[in-house]
C-alpha cells in the first residue's frame, strides 16, 4: 500500500494499525456496556428535573422493595453456600482418584452443560420434575403416600427456586473449583502423613487454608451468578416470588413503581451488590493463585 | 482407605441423580400429552408451530451474526493488545469481566433509556436497528467468553515471532491477522463460537425487554400457556447446549492433539 511506503521512514510506522484494530471494540465497549451503565448510576443520582439527589436511594428503603432485595439475597446465597460446597465435595471426588477413569471427564463434561442449562427451559425441567403434576411428586406420592405440597413445599418458593438454582450452580462450582483442587500436591499430604497430623489436622491446617480463597472466592462468583438471573425464576413463578430481577422487570416493562428515576436507584443497587461480590472474588482469586500454580 | 472412596461414590451418585433425574422427569412428562399413552405428540404440536419456527429461526440467525459481529471486533483488538498495546491490558480485562458484574437486565434497561425513541441514537425506532441493539447486547453477554476463550488461543501460539516473521516476508497488518493468526487460533474461536450460541439461543431477558420475536420469549410464552409442550421444547434446549458444548469438547481434544 502507498500509505505504507511513505511512512515506512518513520520509527514506528505501526502503531496506526493497533489503534485502527482496537478502535471498533473501544468505541462498542464505551456505546453498549459503559455508556448503559453509567446513564444508569448518574440516573440514580438524580431527580426528575437533573438535579442532584439522594432521595431516589432514599426511597429504595421501602417494604417492597427491600422485601424483594432480601428475597433475591436469600436465594443468591443459599444457592451459592449450598451450590458451592456440594460442587465442592463432587470435585474433589472426581479428582483425588479411586474412581474409575472415565468418571472425570465425564463429569466435567457434564458440568459444562448443566452450567449452561438455565433459563427458561430449566423452569420447565423443574415444573416437570416437582410441580403439582411432576414425576418426582407423583413419585413420593404414590410410592411413600407423601404429599410434599401437603407437607408445605411449594415450587414457587424461597426452596424451590434455591433447588432450581442449585441445578447450574453446582456444576459451575465443579468447573471452578476444578483447577484448585487439582492444584493441591501429593507431597503435601505425604509431608504431612509423615509428620504424623491426621486426615482431619491435614484438612484443618493445609489443604484447607489454601483452597479457602477460591472456595470462598468461587462461592462469591456463584453468589452473582444467581442475583442476576431472571429468566428461570420469572418463567417458574411469574411474579409470585417477587425478587429483585423481576422487580426491575416489571419496572421496565410497565413502570409499575412510577418513578423512572427509582428503577435507575433498585438497578444502581443491583450493581453495588453484584460489584461487591466480584470485587472480593477478584481479591480472593490474586490470594489463591500465590499457592496455586 | 476404603472409607474414604465410598464418600467419592456416594458424591458422586448423588450428583448424578440430582442431575439426571429431572432430566428424566422432564422427558417423561413431554411424552404424556395424550391421555393414557406415551406420544411424541407434544414434540409434532411444537415442531409445527409456525411461531416455533420463526423464533428459532430468528435465534439462530441472531446468534450467528453475534458470533460474527463479536469476532470482528474482539479477535484485532486481543491480537493488538497482544501485540503492542500490553498497557490496555487491564482496562481490557475490566471491560471484558463488566457483563459478569453487571446483571443483563440493568444493561438492557440502560440501552431503553439510552437509545429510546427521543435519544440522539433512536435505535429503537425500526426493527432493523432494533434487532442490531440485540445483537449488541448478545454481543455483550458474550464477551467474558468470546474474549477469554481468544486470548487463551493467542497465548498457545506465539504472537510476536509469527508477527515478525510474516513482517519480514512483507505482508501487512490485515493479511497477518486474517491469514496467520486466524488459522493459528480456529480451534480457540470455534469454542467461543459454541459456548455464544448456547448462550444467545434461548436468551430471554433482552429478546423480551426489547420486544423481539426470538427463541426465548416464545419459550416463556408457551410455558405460561401449555402443559407438555414446555417439557418438550426443555428436553430440546437441552440437546441443542449438549450438543454445543459436546462439540467444544472434541474441538479443543484435537486442538490439543494437534499442538502436544
Amino acid at each position: 500500500m502507498a500509505s505504507n511506503a511513505s511512512s515506512a521512514s518513520l520509527p514506528r510506522p505501526r502503531v496506526p494499525w493497533a489503534v485502527v484494530g482496537v478502535t471498533p471494540f473501544m468505541v462498542f465497549a464505551l456505546l453498549f456496556l459503559i455508556l448503559p451503565t453509567l446513564f444508569l448510576v448518574v440516573g440514580a443520582f438524580q431527580d426528575n428535573d437533573g438535579g442532584f439527589t439522594l432521595a431516589n436511594l432514599g426511597k429504595l428503603w421501602t417494604p417492597t422493595i427491600l422485601a424483594s432485595y432480601w428475597i433475591s439475597i436469600k436465594v443468591s446465597v443459599a444457592s451459592a453456600v449450598i451450590g458451592a460446597a456440594i460442587g465442592a465435595f463432587i470435585a474433589y471426588a472426581a479428582v483425588s482418584g479411586g474412581l474409575p477413569r472415565w468418571i472425570r471427564p465425564t463429569i466435567m463434561t457434564f458440568s459444562g452443560v448443566a452450567s449452561q442449562f438455565a433459563g427458561v427451559p430449566l423452569a420447565f425441567a423443574f415444573l416437570a420434575t416437582l410441580g403439582r403434576q411432576g414425576l418426582v411428586t407423583l413419585f413420593l406420592s404414590s410410592v411413600f403416600g407423601l404429599n410434599i405440597y401437603a407437607q408445605g413445599f411449594n415450587l414457587l418458593s424461597f426452596w424451590g427456586l434455591t433447588l432450581t438454582y442449585l441445578y447450574f450452580q453446582i456444576p459451575l462450582m465443579v468447573l471452578i473449583v476444578t483447577p484448585a483442587i487439582e492444584g493441591l500436591r501429593k507431597e503435601w499430604r505425604e509431608a504431612a502423613t509423615i509428620l504424623g497430623a491426621s486426615n482431619w489436622q491435614y484438612w484443618r491446617h493445609i489443604a484447607g487454608p489454601v483452597l479457602l480463597p477460591s472456595f470462598l472466592g468461587a462461592a462469591l462468583l456463584l453468589f452473582a451468578n444467581a442475583f442476576g438471573a431472571i429468566a428461570t425464576a420469572y418463567a417458574l413463578t411469574g411474579s409470585s416470588l417477587n425478587i429483585v430481577t423481576i422487580l426491575l422487570y416489571a419496572q421496565i416493562r410497565g413502570d409499575v413503581l412510577h418513578d423512572q428515576n427509582l428503577g435507575y436507584a433498585i438497578a444502581f443497587g443491583m450493581i453495588v451488590i453484584t460489584g461487591l461480590s466480584n470485587l472480593c472474588y477478584i481479591l480472593l482469586r490474586v490470594r489463591s493463585e500465590r499457592w496455586l500454580k | 482407605m476404603k472409607t474414604n472412596r465410598l464418600g467419592h461414590w456416594i458424591a458422586i451418585l448423588i450428583g448424578t441423580l440430582y442431575f439426571v433425574v429431572p432430566l428424566a422427569a422432564t422427558f417423561e412428562f413431554s411424552l404424556r400429552k395424550l391421555r393414557g399413552v406415551y406420544s411424541f405428540e407434544a414434540y409434532r404440536v411444537v415442531l409445527a408451530d409456525p411461531q416455533f419456527q420463526s423464533s428459532f429461526t430468528f435465534s439462530v440467525g441472531l446468534a450467528v451474526v453475534t458470533i460474527v459481529f463479536g469476532m470482528a471486533i474482539i479477535v484485532p483488538m486481543a491480537y493488538f493488545v497482544e501485540l503492542r498495546l500490553r498497557k490496555l491490558r487491564p482496562f481490557v480485562e475490566f471491560v471484558t469481566l463488566l457483563p459478569l458484574v453487571v446483571p443483563a437486565i440493568v444493561i438492557v434497561f440502560g440501552y431503553l433509556r439510552l437509545y429510546n425513541s427521543s435519544s440522539i441514537l433512536p435505535l429503537t425506532n425500526s426493527t432493523l436497528s432494533t434487532n442490531f441493539l440485540l445483537t449488541c447486547g448478545y454481543v455483550t453477554l458474550a464477551l467474558p467468553y468470546m474474549y477469554r476463550s481468544i486470548e487463551t488461543g493467542l497465548r498457545a501460539i506465539d504472537v510476536r515471532t509469527l508477527t515478525e516473521a510474516a513482517e519480514s516476508l512483507g505482508a501487512s497488518s490485515g493479511t497477518i491477522i486474517w491469514r496467520i493468526i486466524l488459522p493459528n487460533i480456529r480451534s480457540a474461536m470455534l469454542s467461543g463460537a459454541f459456548l455464544t450460541f448456547a448462550i444467545v439461543i434461548g436468551e430471554f431477558t433482552f429478546a423480551s425487554l426489547l420486544n423481539r420475536p426470538a427463541f426465548g420469549p416464545y419459550l416463556q410464552l408457551i410455558g405460561a400457556n401449555r402443559a407438555y409442550e414446555p417439557a418438550a421444547l426443555a428436553c430440546m434446549a437441552f440437546m441443542i447446549t449438549w450438543a454445543c458444548m459436546g462439540i467444544i469438547q472434541v474441538i479443543s481434544r484435537n486442538a490439543v492433539a494437534a499442538h502436544p
